[in-house]
């Protein structure tokens, strides 16, 4: 084979952002859905640093949530706490609830963890070169998944790993099947870790940063592949990115990251349309997609001033003070949450934690 | 693969080629007549001609080499030049001897250091993680012979648990062979083992640290499921590289533990063939030690081929 199919058929668009996919919030007086993920006071802390604060968000059955900020923010930490994967040494405190199931996952046993991973919850990493063993056919990788949940005998789940492979678009899924990862590229290999991780019919989906190591032509294909297995499983989905436009396609509320607190989530058009938190208005700014595309001299973007400080160095009080030009006295507080507007989520589903917020000098 | 397999196999032969060319060569250059040196320097002028006579040593040294070279491919050792024994029984013999010595040794230290091994990866930040580290690092430090030294004084001499030496080849009698070969083959598998297992720790933790490890357990496998189905075949690779060396290192080793236990194997052989000055067997020895180490070569990188699959399978 000479050309992937993901090039094949990603060469034919031209926008990998805005075409990948395009959707309908929910309607804003729809009964309320079940919760799926329930996050409250979450803090991890790597010995005496802490590395995340009083992280609280809930996800509903179907609902795409983003989790944006730039690097270093605390996303990813998020994510593995939610898994129970936190790399030694790491721990976590504070809940984390999954539909369905009456015990905290915080506290779980790593076998109960175990049952529950993989089958009611799953993962989609940044990297898929790496994250395929190199020496296991990539078949029998995807029917382990079955067998080792009992979903499937051993017979069954090889002829449903097929299955799946044909069903996140790989041409030819048989011989997929029978191949070792070095002989796919990137973007067929991120489809067999989405089939890997849609095999068990998910309540939530965790994706950290799916798409940021493929070609730009192949991203929205394989977003497109994962947002229509999600969707077709009405699975509730965990979405980070540093792309603001991906997740403007993607999801419908966000959450946005700093300093390993929360600080604005809503829905997306509120949130990146008009941001209220000081740090959301920077990180809009700094990717006016707009200005950056068709402005004639290609203007520099606004950049967030200064850099984000190594975890354990934020200062007290609001963590984005030291980079905030609207920080004053007061900002040396922990910023309360204010709810905006109302939410069928509760109060944390959309809000912000800001002294100063956009719009509030105006009225001075 | 095929393709693979055969370029390795000439390379085998290549090399073999040359260094029987290489030990020839040496024979030729130490000091002295082989025949004179052979007999003693008191032997008398028609003793050493007619050893020259009978063993061909005036003919041109490629005719030599070729007849030495086409003995050793077909087994046809002749007898050596002063016992006048045949050689090729003997080695036979005492290869079988080193064999099983070298083979239960290196078998012994897988045994023991892959799970030790993995322990000290997977526990390396606790205390027994730490503690056996530390131990294999004195392991590493002992040679075979003085742990071959501790365990005659403790098991054969103070306890009497084992008999302190010899041989009994296990046709004639299974249980005295077991017994002679254990102290012997536990003396060269302490430090083969405590090398292994540091070289399977650090290669247990650089798989832990892959990203498809952390992909299995998101899968729902747990640690140590994760580690044992994707893990181990993954750490094998750096670790073969180190069974073929370790091999060739229990090769050598075995000369000295021979001794030490009276046992006679290769080893052996060659030191008495030494002392006896009988050139054309220690010549033969060496040849056969070398070939042992780069057949050994070659089965090592036949494994990597089998267990890594990039290197045998292209890109589609
Ligand atoms: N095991 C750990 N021990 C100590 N600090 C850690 C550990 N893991 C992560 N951190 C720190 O926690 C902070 C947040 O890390 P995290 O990986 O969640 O960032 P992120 O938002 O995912 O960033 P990126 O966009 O680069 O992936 C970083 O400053 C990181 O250095
Ligand atoms: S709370 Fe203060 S420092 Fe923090 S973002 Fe708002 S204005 Fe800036
Ligand atoms: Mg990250």
């Amino acid at each position: 084979m000479t050309t992937t199919p993901d090039r094949a058929r990603g060469g034919a668009r031209n926008n990998p952002t805005e075409r990948a996919v395009t959707r309908e919030s929910a309607p804003p007086d729809a009964p309320a859905r079940e919760t799926v993920l329930t996050v409250e006071g979450l803090d991890v802390h790597a010995g005496s640093t802490r590395l995340l604060h009083d992280v609280t968000f809930s996800i509903q059955r179907g609902e795409r949530v983003g989790l944006i900020g730039e690097s270093g923010s605390g996303k990813s930490l998020t994510a593995l706490a939610v898994m129970g994967l936190l790399a030694e040494g790491v721990t976590a405190t504070g809940q984390v609830r999954l539909a369905g199931h009456d015990t905290e996952l915080l506290g779980a046993s790593e076998r109960r963890m175990s049952q529950l991973r993989g089958d009611r919850m799953a993962m989609i990493f940044q990297e898929p070169m790496t994250a395929l063993n190199p020496t296991m056919k990539v078949g029998r990788q995807v029917a382990e998944v079955l067998t080792q949940h009992r979903t499937a005998d051993r017979r069954a789940a090889a002829r449903r790993a097929v299955e799946l492979l044909g069903q996140v678009g790989l041409p030819d899924p048989r011989a997929v099947a029978r191949s070792y990862p070095h002989q796919l590229s990137g973007g067929q290999r991120q489809r067999v870790v989405a089939a890997i991780a849609l095999a068990n019919d998910p309540l939530l989906l965790v994706c950290d940063e799916p798409t940021t190591a493929l070609d730009v032509t192949v991203q929205a294909l394989v977003l497109d592949l994962i947002v229509r297995g999600v969707e077709d499983r009405d699975a509730a989905m965990l979405f980070i990115t540093h792309d603001l436009a991906v997740v403007a396609t993607v999801c419908e509320r966000v959450l946005v990251m700093y300093g390993g607190r929360i600080v604005e989530a809503g829905p997306v058009t509120e949130v990146l349309g008009d941001p209220q938190h000081r740090y959301t208005q920077g990180l809009v700014a700094a990717s006016d997609l707009e200005r950056a595309r068709t402005g004639p001299g290609r203007q520099p973007l606004d950049t967030i001033a200064g850099n984000v400080p190594p975890a354990g160095r934020f200062p007290d009080g609001c963590v984005f003070r030291n980079r905030c030009a609207f920080a004053t006295e007061v900002c040396e507080q922990v910023p309360p949450w204010t709810p905006r507007g109302r939410h069928e989520a509760g109060e944390h589903a959309s809000g912000y934690a800001c002294f100063h917020p956009v719009g509030s000098e105006t009225g001075e | 693969m095929l393709l693979r397999l055969a370029r390795r196999f000439l390379v085998l032969l290549v090399s073999l080629a040359v260094a029987s060319v290489l030990v020839f060569a040496f024979m030729q250059v130490l000091p002295g007549d082989p025949a004179r040196v052979a007999l003693g320097m008191n032997s008398s002028d028609e003793a050493v001609a007619q050893l020259r006579e009978q063993f061909g040593l005036d003919r041109p040294l490629l005719v030599q080499y070729a007849d030495w070279l086409g003995g050793v491919v077909t087994l046809d050792l002749g007898v050596e030049w002063v016992s006048k024994a045949p050689i090729a029984p003997q080695l036979v013999d005492r290869l079988a001897v080193t064999g099983w010595l070298v083979i239960t040794a290196m078998v012994l230290a897988l045994v023991i250091a892959l799970p030790v091994g993995t322990w000290m990866a997977v526990r390396h930040r606790h205390a027994d993680g730490v503690l056996l580290s530390a131990i294999s690092q004195v392991g590493v430090a002992v040679p075979a012979f003085l742990a071959g030294i501790i365990l005659i004084t403790y098991f054969a001499k103070r306890w009497q648990w084992f008999p302190s030496g010899g041989w009994v080849p296990p046709a004639e009698d299974p249980v005295q062979f077991l017994l002679r070969l254990a102290l012997p083959a536990i003396s060269l598998a302490l430090v083969q083992a405590s090398m292994l297992a540091r070289y399977v720790r650090s290669a247990v933790l650089e798989v832990l640290r892959e990203d498809y490890l952390r992909t299995a357990r998101a899968k729902g496998l747990r640690p140590m499921q994760a580690l044992t189905r994707h893990g181990l075949r993954n750490a094998a690779v750096p670790i073969v590289t180190v069974l073929g060396l370790q091999l060739a290192t229990l090769l050598i080793g075995a000369v000295v533990v021979e001794r030490v236990f009276v046992i006679p194997g290769l080893g052996s052989f060659l030191l008495d063939s030494v002392a006896a000055r009988e050139l054309i067997t220690v010549q033969t020895i060496v040849m056969v030690l070398v070939a042992a180490v780069l057949i050994i070569n070659f089965l090592v990188d036949t494994v990597y081929l089998l267990i890594d699959p990039r290197l045998r399978v292209g890109h589609r």
